[in-house]
């Protein structure tokens, strides 16, 4: 569902390393750069508010890449993913503050961890698919939290749940929103390359294939099962890694820091940003969330405009902007942002004729 | 196990199985013609309710008219969310269809919220909750019967939940209108070359599901009061679809009562972690069904395997 690329005539790729490179021209290594670079020096300029908004946009966009790989690549409809952030968290704040582990050892374990059960509640997608796997996935995200309420009470503090330290990484304390920018936007960096690599090459192609059709994919000798473990994998550990951040951040972890609702917020990002493109959750994450801090804005003022509205209305905001947002993408845009901007690129070179 | 309870909790269990065979009843009602598993169910539930509990309290109507009025207002809700919401959605794939009744629980859910609140409240009851029935089991203790007791408003929501069930069953057997939405479940272009039309079935079988939705919410809200959580209900009521199988009516049934049973028969065991997975126990229930048999136990037989 590419738009057709378009290029300057007496543009060529002489070799296939040009052919597959991402970046092509020296301004775009300048953009690029530039990006990063502001990100990173958003702490030199930004309010807390702002950066925290920051922190929350990147946590949530690392956590939707990783279930576009499941969901995006592979088609795997998962409502599960807000529980592998709740079992990377928990791992890291046991690891961290039981075991004295450093966190730049107790992040990718938790990742690992959050990965291993994922595998588990993919194991269904053995027998069932579609809509039947989407329940096996709501049964991960009832279960889950369930276990963390009930089990251990004297290690995970059953609803009361945990208090998360601030990661310490190199003796520097990363305890304010404005430091743990560098500490997301680092991990964002990692995960957005590692998830761009991992779809244009084979398993990618592979996800993509068993999307498309499963059955043709296995014709052609795709191990089906075994790459949809392995989407459920990838996904559960991106989730676990999200966790992990949005724990430290957050400072505070129990059964429902990441809920249903959540899980239902991230498969509306990635609808909204593109299913099945790399840019996709970012635009999504960015949009959803900033959404979402606009709606704790306009809450209040609901009864400016309503005097006689009923106590907690202001809290009807938040569902309401994301639903409706979402049932508007559905219909007037399914392929989301990402593919807007394609078309917005493609309408670019072709100026001044017209589309 | 303290076994003298058993009789107790697995009745009382058996009797929350009717309301949720109920709220499963609105889920099926829509899968059978359209495919689509609504998820904002149980947000049609609390908005069913709450309109309900609006005319009866603020308003002061009679409960009876209240509940009629209700259900209008439901069914008509049903046919706008048909209209606006689904129909746009023909003929495209499984995950926009899932999230797009997931974007209608979500607004549907901000929407009670920003018209009438979200702070816990009475509903007026319906049934009389005194006077609890007593029934002498031929089960003994110690040489003392056990004797089950019976909240009134449990038994007469189980009775007025299961009339519904049937209600509507009868209605899809015996009626013409009821025939032509099972031909639309069998085929959507048979029933069309037939001369049906299907976007009318559509509606009529999203309408009815509001008013399932709010009869169903009704019984849950004068057993258990109101608030925002009653929509959260219908996370139990998703494995009784599964387990009674997607397109059956008396799969809603059988389903609703097993998950109902298994919820009240945990709750019987001496320790603390097996009484707390009651609230899990239907999702334990749904993973074993999906494993052995995805169709469930009155299912049609075809679900794609892998």
């Amino acid at each position: 569902m590419k738009v057709a690329i378009l290029r300057p005539a007496g543009e060529f790729d002489e070799t296939h390393a040009q052919d597959m490179a991402t970046i092509r021209r020296p301004w775009q290594w300048v953009v690029l750069f530039l990006f990063i670079g502001a990100l990173y020096a958003l702490p030199l300029y930004a309010s807390q508010s702002i950066a925290s908004l920051v922190n929350r946009v990147i946590i949530a966009a690392i956590t939707v890449q990783g279930l576009n790989l499941l969901t995006g690549y592979t088609g795997q409809i998962s409502l599960g993913q807000a529980a592998f952030m709740t079992v990377g968290g928990y791992i890291s704040t046991l690891l961290v503050s039981l075991a004295g582990w450093p966190f730049l050892a107790a992040l990718p374990v938790a990742g690992l961890g959050a990965g291993v059960v994922g595998l588990v509640f993919g194991m269904p997608s053995l027998r069932v698919k579609g809509f039947y796997l989407v329940m096996a996935t709501l049964a991960a995200q009832i279960i889950i939290p369930w276990f963390v309420r009930n089990a251990f009470p004297d290690v995970l503090n059953g609803t009361q749940g945990l208090n998360v330290p601030a990661p310490v990484i190199f003796g520097i304390e990363f305890n304010e929103p404005r430091r743990y920018v560098y500490l997301c936007v680092t991990v964002m960096i990692v995960s957005t390359i590692a998830a761009y690599n991992l779809s244009r090459s084979r398993p990618g192609r592979a996800f993509v294939a068993i999307r498309d059709n499963d059955l043709a994919a296995e014709l052609l000798g795709v191990d089906a099962f075994g790459y949809k473990l392995r989407a459920f994998f990838l996904a559960s550990v991106y989730g676990g890694v999200a966790g992990v951040l949005a724990a430290h951040n957050l400072r505070h972890i129990n059964s429902e820091t990441f809920g249903l609702v959540d899980s239902i917020f991230f498969l509306g990002m990635l609808v909204a940003g593109g299913l099945g493109t790399n840019l996709g959750p970012i635009l999504g994450a960015t949009l959803i969330t900033t959404l979402t801090e606009a709606a704790t804005l306009v809450g209040p003022l609901i009864f400016k405009i309503f005097p006689d509205a009923p106590a907690g209305a202001t809290a009807s905001i938040r569902p309401l902007f994301f639903g409706v947002a979402l049932m508007l993408f559905l219909i007037f845009e399914p392929r989301g942002l990402a593919h807007r901007w394609q078309l917005f690129k493609a309408a670019w070179r072709l100026r001044p004729f017209s589309r | 196990m303290n076994w003298q309870l058993l009789p107790q909790f697995a009745v009382s269990g058996l009797l929350a199985g009717g309301p949720l065979a109920l709220i499963a009843l609105g889920i099926v009602l829509i899968f059978k013609s359209t495919y689509i598993f609504n998820f904002a169910q149980g947000q049609m539930l609390l908005l069913g309710a709450t309109i309900t509990w609006w005319f009866a309290v603020e308003q002061g109507l009679p409960l009876g008219l209240s509940i009629l009025l209700a259900l209008a207002a439901s069914a008509l809700l049903g046919l706008l969310i048909q209209r606006l919401a689904l129909r746009p959605m023909t003929g495209q794939p499984l995950l926009s269809i899932v999230l797009m009744t997931l974007g209608l629980s979500q607004t549907l859910q901000g929407l009670t919220l920003l018209l009438f609140g979200g702070a816990q409240r009475n509903f007026p009851q319906i049934f009389e909750s005194a006077n609890p029935y007593k029934i002498t089991t031929p089960f003994t203790t110690d040489g003392n019967p056990i004797v089950i007791i019976l909240k009134q408003n449990l038994v007469w929501s189980f009775i007025a939940a299961i009339l519904g069930v049937i209600l509507i069953g009868a209605f899809f057997k015996f009626t013409r209108t009821g025939l032509a939405m099972r031909a639309t479940s069998e085929d959507h272009e048979t029933a069309q070359s037939v001369g049906l039309s299907i976007q009318r079935i559509f509606a009529l079988s999203w309408a009815l599901a509001g008013a399932v939705a709010t009869i169903g919410g009704v019984l849950l809200a004068t057993a258990s009061g109101l608030d925002l959580s009653l929509s959260l209900v219908v996370l139990s009521a998703f494995p009784v679809v599964l387990l009674g199988g997607l397109e059956s009516i008396a799969g809603a049934i059988a389903g609703g009562l097993i998950i109902g049973l298994s919820q009240g028969v945990v709750v019987v065991a001496k320790d603390p972690v097996i009484r707390g997975s009651a609230e899990i126990m239907p999702y334990i229930i749904l993973l074993i069904v999906l494993l052995i048999r995805p169709q469930g136990i009155f299912g049609q037989k075809r679900i794609e395997r892998v």
